[in-house]
């Protein structure tokens, strides 16, 4: 390649990448260190170069941590993030358990089911997000659909609550999320290779403890995966929440939109931001080191 | 894997899949709902169409969802390929592994976190909120995902094919042309319609990226499905599902016949 062309390809996403998601990161950690103002934009310092040195100083003197500690000092937020960790790592685990044996049973139909059902898997994830979750509003609410066959059955006498309780969010994360966790599941087991089950019941496992023992260790990395891919965006979810959670669910991604337009906090917001990056850098490392893993087991 | 195929599995993908269409089943069929409560059935109408289009609001949003989504996914899908083709092409160069880190960050990272980042750059750099900043920002996040499915195809396609034509004279940019875009054309045009449809749906960061006058549909759908359900929205749902559903089949579809023309050629090729 030549040479000029070659740093004009490498030059054209790589500033367009810095420029517009490099940066605005900076940003974000620079206003979160700042003070809130009321002022337009709402915080102090502003970096003053027609200061010269001195304006340079001063911004930088100014910058602290004390919007941090204000996030460990109020309740809202910290109780914000765990309750997000701790609906983030049900609904995962969730997913897994409905996701796992569809997963399953596609990679047992025949070889000619196998694109249609993998196209069926696929096609929802293509549709509008929102419009899957508001689907789930008439389905749950006290007239909705769930309600009505319930009583209709007569399992149950008065409607149930369910829209706006974290079941809801529960219900809405493992339904948008669902494909993420069946197709890597999907793709480890159809590698399986089916002798070795036979093998295991032909030395006298049971169909069961063959599964146990042979089939989902195998599925493992399939199953890890998916359950991150499940999990990162679970923990930073907005549309869910504040569809179908209602006042009583907090979760920090909803908290950081709220500080930011109905609070007009953008110190505060940019420091829950900062917070939910690091929180999530632990998870995202983890699955990498599993992809890894899994380029070098394929070769 | 082996196949028997038992009642268990049988069981399991019957409710899986009930469980991933139900909802969408019954949000289209109470769009033709005549009654206003979306639980009651009231007998069969298409008034919420008529309704809808008749709602200069939506109609104005849709516009603007339509722009950003044509002008981000095209803008997207040319920088998208050329990083595929840094990343897999280019070896290796001062700042690859922050290249590369850029690429695979926004996949990862949350919408509030992104929107958030995004309208702080365009107030930092004193950019009025609208369509464009939309259109900057959608195009950002969207490149990544254009970017990750090209390279996926640069990775299974033969490098000797290219060097070939570079050795029998081509310029780099004729072998891109003649040879390398036409193999991972698909890819691209897949990288095209997943940056679109990602541009359609996104609230979140068109949210913030917004300005006052520039709406787009997700960010309408989102406040009026704020106050509650209504049969407006199930309509407006029902259309863009069946443009989605057509567009998805007629391109797997079309990649479908593209694969056995592929496996045709390789053949007839190996038989010469």
């Amino acid at each position: 390649m030549n040479n000029f062309r070659r740093a004009l390809l490498i030059f054209v996403p790589y500033s367009w990448l810095i420029f517009f998601f490099l940066i605005p990161f900076v940003i974000v950690l620079k206003i979160s260190l700042s003070d809130y103002a009321i002022s337009i934009p709402p915080y102090t310092p502003q970096l003053d170069l027609s200061a010269g040195w001195a304006g340079i100083t001063d911004f930088f003197g100014n910058l602290d941590f004390e919007n941090f500690s204000f996030l460990a000092s109020d309740a809202l937020y910290y109780t914000a993030y765990l309750s997000s960790l701790k609906i983030a790592l049900i609904s995962t685990f969730l997913t897994l358990l409905v996701g796992y044996p569809i997963a399953y049973g596609m990679a047992q139909a025949p070889d000619e089911w196998r694109p249609t059902l993998m196209m069926l898997v696929i096609l929802p994830f293509w549709t509008s997000f929102l419009i899957r979750i508001y689907a789930w509003i008439g389905i749950l609410s006290n007239e909705g659909f769930l309600n009505q066959f319930l009583l209709w059955t007569g399992l149950i006498d008065a409607p149930l609550t369910v829209l706006n309780t974290p079941s809801a969010v529960y219900i809405g994360i493992v339904y948008g999320y669902l494909p993420f966790m069946i197709l890597p599941i999907y793709a480890a087991l159809e590698k399986l290779d089916g002798s070795l089950i036979e093998a295991a019941e032909d030395l006298g496992c049971s169909k069961f403890s063959a599964f146990w023992l042979v089939t989902l260790p195998l599925s493992r990395p399939g199953i890890i995966a998916g359950c991150f891919l499940v999990f990162i965006p679970a923990l930073g979810e907005f549309v869910i929440p504040s569809l179908l959670g209602g006042t009583s669910t907090l979760m920090i991604g909803k908290t950081l939109y709220e500080e930011f337009f109905n609070n007009r906090d953008w110190p505060v917001a940019s420091a829950v931001a900062v917070v939910l990056l690091l929180i999530l850098i632990i998870p995202i490392i983890l699955f990498q080191k599993n992809e890894e893993r899994q380029r070098e087991a394929n070769g | 894997m082996n196949r028997r195929f038992s009642w268990f599995n049988a069981t399991s993908l019957t409710f899986g899949f009930a469980f991933l269409y139900l909802p969408i089943l019954i949000l289209v069929i109470y769009s033709f709902n005549e009654s206003k409560l979306v639980t009651v059935w009231g007998g069969f109408s298409t008034k919420w169409y008529g309704e809808l289009l008749g709602d200069q609001a939506f109609l104005d949003a849709a516009w603007v969802t339509l722009k950003v989504a044509v002008a981000s996914s095209t803008i997207a899908t040319v920088l998208g390929t050329m990083a595929a083709y840094v990343l897999m092409r280019a070896g290796r160069f001062l700042g690859r592994t922050v290249f590369s880190g850029m690429i695979y960050a926004p996949l990862v990272m949350p919408d509030v976190i992104m929107g958030l980042a995004f309208l702080l750059l365009f107030i930092s750099i004193g950019l009025d909120r609208g369509v464009f900043t939309i259109i900057l920002a959608h195009t950002t996040f969207t490149m990544c995902y254009v970017s990750v499915v090209v390279s996926s195809r640069l990775v299974t396609f033969d490098k000797s094919l290219e060097e070939a034509a570079l050795d029998l004279g081509c310029t780099p940019f004729d072998a891109f042309k003649s040879v390398t875009l036409p193999i991972i054309a698909p890819a691209v045009i897949s990288g095209w319609l997943l940056a679109f449809t990602l541009s359609l749906d996104d609230l979140v960061i068109a949210s913030f990226a917004a300005g006052p006058s520039s709406t787009t549909l997700p960010m309408k759908v989102f406040s009026s499905v704020r106050l509650g359900v209504s049969p407006q929205i199930n309509a407006l749902s029902t259309i863009l599902i069946a443009v989605v559903t057509l567009g998805v089949i007629t391109a797997s579809l079309v990649t479908k016949r593209q694969i056995a023309r592929q496996k045709a050629d390789e053949q007839a090729a190996a038989r010469t």
